[in-house]
């Protein structure tokens, strides 16, 4: 009841902001006033912002306040600790693949952050955790966050730094290594994490080929069929950014993992509110004043 | 008591086949259709048109920017779309520049032009200009976009010539002098960064080329009118030389294509002959 | 103190970068700003090359070859084509006619090609292992793609032809361009919101600092 006024109060407002553009900004005098320090084509991105962070922000309120966060299991993380268990129980290491681009895509941020987790249940398991990474900062980001993830377990002598190395920016050229390490090592669980471009199949299909079990995860739509085909498990777009909240539990991150949500709430009734709108409009005509709902929305 | 063992008929044997049978038989279909390659007739796309369309709608002389954001690995599709645009444009007297945002994006670039300048008698310098690689991807697109952009962002061109009075780059300052931007991409960056900054902070009518794996993804851009048409894969390419009524190496490829798609399909209907089998057997206890 | 200083660099550069996006380019001074920390982050990646290249090498010579490792001749492979080709594209440059560019055309390009073409296999094998109507939603979408591999090439309109009075009316082709221009464009677009609204989630979190795991592991 409380979040569909919250969902009522929010969507209230990019109504107000779509309908009165043509009020408020009908004074040319004010509108050239505002346009001086602010680009007024891009309100539109501005509304969306401030949504998304009022949402995460209600949420994590609540967080702090102690309030118990729901969110529903995802199975490829629901897998992952029978994952290093049956590599440990083989005696194979874990392959993690953090994607193949730089630490400026928020995918690769995300691969990172799970591998903090995988890597500390690695070490708790005492087994071994293979990272090659394509690209270099990568390398020195995952190198700390997997050494972080050692010292917590408790065995900061097990880690070892040239089981994080860099291979090459290539893609190809990288793909070609990572399989020649699954050729060679067999590694007994794969973890793909992270943005993938075309060399996804030939990865997950490699590492079907050698029997290990596969969990990956990527907010590319283009390569999210190759790795449902090929892999035991699969996280879906924004699963992936979910997982490091889902994996730690810590209250901070699941409360934005429920704001975003509540946003994504807000953006499906302003879809559903604007294709009805439209639809109408090229049927009946309807008022400039309704229809600068949709205009807000333009990209301009 | 004994073991329920499984039949090892030939539906076993085809539900287990071993990969490397299925990899032999789909490179023997590709060889036997290059020996012998059917010949398919070519009915272009819409979206292939729509840009084809534009650019032709250009007066001699427009300016076209090309983006060559590419890799080796993908020149097999990449490269026949890129060389089938400038067919077009040297065709029509439209005057090229060329930039890579990947590496050796610049390198395919040089290897386009060396083949078809030539062909159309165009000069460097006059008729089209390779300005060469630069890291950075949409930092470098917003960087063009500024007063003289092009010439802060890209002083020199691939060879390290200044190309500042090169006569092709008379009056021209920045991305926003030019008639027409298309992205030949097969990743991040490429079109969706042109898409994102070039249309709606410089204005300009944005076109694609790329890989089939990312086209369904570009379609969301063709349907809300952000690109400009859309030349996907090695069909698209070979639709667009069909335009320019120049076949090339894009239109060979159609029917090897064609048998391996064909191949496929069949594999995909035995698998699924080979379940609904095993699925009848299970339920009527047949092992 | 070790984690504070980035997290607020984060922050205020993360802020720099939100304001000088919505403020007008007139405003010189907001989107210099910008435009500074963007130059910066394009050197920042441009010497990030140096780090791995210095990995790459230590690995490959220390680890490998000098301890006489298993497969230690592919990594003296791999140490002697790094500074042949970087010699001689530092040496000769690396456009047309020069060594660099005969190693570019007429080696790595047919093997950075030859990899993307397992690609082909690797589908036919994951087809044939995975795409099972087991289901309703899974038959129809083996329909959806016959179609659209069928008429993405010339063979299915040529087919199609073959098929009497359906013909007449609309080709394979346009089916399969209905496939991709409506209900393709629907799912990637809800991927597509989905993934950006979580893109802009992970990056408030990182900007406030509560997603600290770049920093190296959480406190």
């Amino acid at each position: 009841m409380r979040n569909s006024k919250i969902l009522m109060f929010f969507s209230a407002i990019i109504f107000f902001i779509a309908f009165s553009p043509s009020i408020a900004f009908a004074d040319e005098g004010l509108r050239e006033k505002i346009s001086y320090y602010f680009n007024v084509d891009k309100a539109n991105i501005l509304v969306g912002i401030i949504i998304v962070f009022f949402c995460v922000a209600y949420y994590l309120y609540h967080a702090q306040k102690g309030k118990a966060l729901y969110i529903r299991p995802i199975a490829g993380l629901s897998a992952l600790e029978d994952a290093v268990g049956r590599a440990t129980e083989m005696g194979k290491p874990i392959l993690y693949i953090p994607g193949i681009m730089d630490m400026d895509d928020i995918q690769t941020l995300a691969g990172i952050s799970i591998l903090g987790h995988v890597a500390h249940k690695v070490a708790e398991y005492q087994s071994r955790i293979l990272v090659p990474v394509s690209k270099s900062v990568v390398m020195t980001t995952a190198q700390e966050v997997v050494k972080e993830a050692y010292l917590k377990a408790g065995r900061p002598e097990a880690f070892n730094i040239d089981d994080v190395w860099y291979l090459t920016d290539d893609q190809f050229g990288y793909v070609a290594g990572v399989d020649g390490i699954m050729m060679r090592d067999k590694p007994a669980a794969n973890f793909y994490m992270g943005t993938f471009y075309a060399e996804s199949l030939i990865l997950a299909e490699t590492g079907y080929a050698t029997g290990a079990i596969q969990i990956a995860g990527t907010a590319m739509a283009s390569q999210l069929p190759f790795f449902v085909a090929a892999c035991d498990y699969t996280l879906i777009g924004e699963e992936l950014y979910a997982a490091s909240a889902y994996l730690s539990q810590d209250a901070h991150q699941i409360s934005s993992i429920k704001g975003q949500d509540m946003a994504k709430a807000v953006v499906l009734g302003c879809i559903i509110l604007g294709c009805i709108l439209v639809t109408l409009n090229s049927l009946v005509g309807l008022p400039d004043f309704l229809m600068s709902f949709v205009k807000f929305f333009e990209v301009k | 008591m004994e073991e329920n063992k499984q039949r090892k008929d030939w539906v076993y044997y085809l539900k287990n086949l071993d990969r490397r049978i299925i990899f032999l038989i789909i490179a023997l279909s590709i060889i036997v259709a290059m020996i012998y390659p059917p010949q398919l007739p070519i009915v272009p796309e819409k979206a292939v048109k729509t840009c084809y369309d534009y650019i032709d709608s250009l007066p001699p002389g427009s300016r076209v920017f090309l983006s060559f954001d590419y890799d080796p690995s993908t020149l097999p599709e990449c490269q026949p779309i890129a060389e089938a645009v400038i067919r077009q444009c040297f065709s029509r007297n439209l005057k090229v520049y060329a930039i890579a945002l990947w590496p050796q994006g610049a390198s395919q670039a040089a290897i386009a032009f060396s083949k078809l300048a030539p062909e159309y008698g165009k000069t460097y310098g006059v008729d089209y200009v390779n300005l060469g690689y630069k890291v950075g991807g949409a930092i470098v697109i917003q960087g063009m976009g500024e007063e003289n952009g092009i010439l802060a962002t890209f002083p020199n061109d691939l060879a390290n010539k200044p190309i500042k009075d090169m006569e092709i780059m008379k009056d021209v300052k920045s991305i926003r002098d030019m008639n027409f931007i298309f992205s030949i991409s097969a990743g991040d960056p490429g079109i969706k960064t042109y898409v994102l900054i070039a249309g709606p902070q410089f204005g300009r009518k944005v076109g694609g080329g790329c890989t089939a794996v990312t086209a369904p993804e570009m379609f969301s851009f063709v349907a809300s009118g952000q690109l400009t048409g859309l030349v996907a894969g090695l069909k698209g390419a070979a639709d667009y030389e069909f335009l320019v009524g120049h076949p090339d190496s894009a239109i060979k490829k159609m029917p090897q294509q064609s048998v391996a798609h064909v191949v496929i399909i069949i594999f995909i209907i035995i698998a699924n002959i080979v379940y609904f089998i095993e699925k009848y057997r299970e339920k009527r206890g047949l092992v | 103190m070790k984690r504070n200083i980035p997290i607020f660099i984060t922050f205020i550069t993360g802020l720099a970068l939100i304001l000088a996006h919505f403020v007008p380019r007139e405003r010189q001074s907001i989107s210099q700003i910008g435009e500074i920390v963007q130059d910066w982050a394009m050197i920042i990646f441009a010497f990030a090359i140096i780090l791995g290249a210095l990995n790459l090498l230590r690995v490959n010579i220390i680890e490998k070859v000098l301890r006489l490792a298993k497969g230690y001749g592919y990594s003296i492979v791999l140490v002697v084509a790094f500074f042949v080709t970087t010699g001689l594209g530092i040496g000769q440059g690396i456009e047309e006619g020069t060594k660099f560019f005969l190693i570019y055309k007429f080696i790595f390009t047919p093997l950075s090609a030859t990899m993307f073409s397992l690609l082909a296999f690797f589908i036919a094998s994951a087809s044939f292992r995975a795409f099972r109507a087991k289901t309703g939603e899974a038959t129809l979408l083996l329909v959806a793609a016959f179609i659209v591999m069928l008429g993405r090439v010339p063979i299915g309109d040529f087919l199609w032809t073959h098929i009497p009075f359906v013909s007449k009316y609309f080709m394979l082709s346009d089916i399969s361009a209905w496939i991709m221009g409506f209900p393709n464009v629907a799912g990637q677009r809800a991927i597509l919101i989905g993934a950006g609204l979580g893109a802009v989630a992970i990056s408030l979190k990182i900007l406030l600092g509560v997603e600290r795991s770049y920093l190296g592991g959480e406190d």
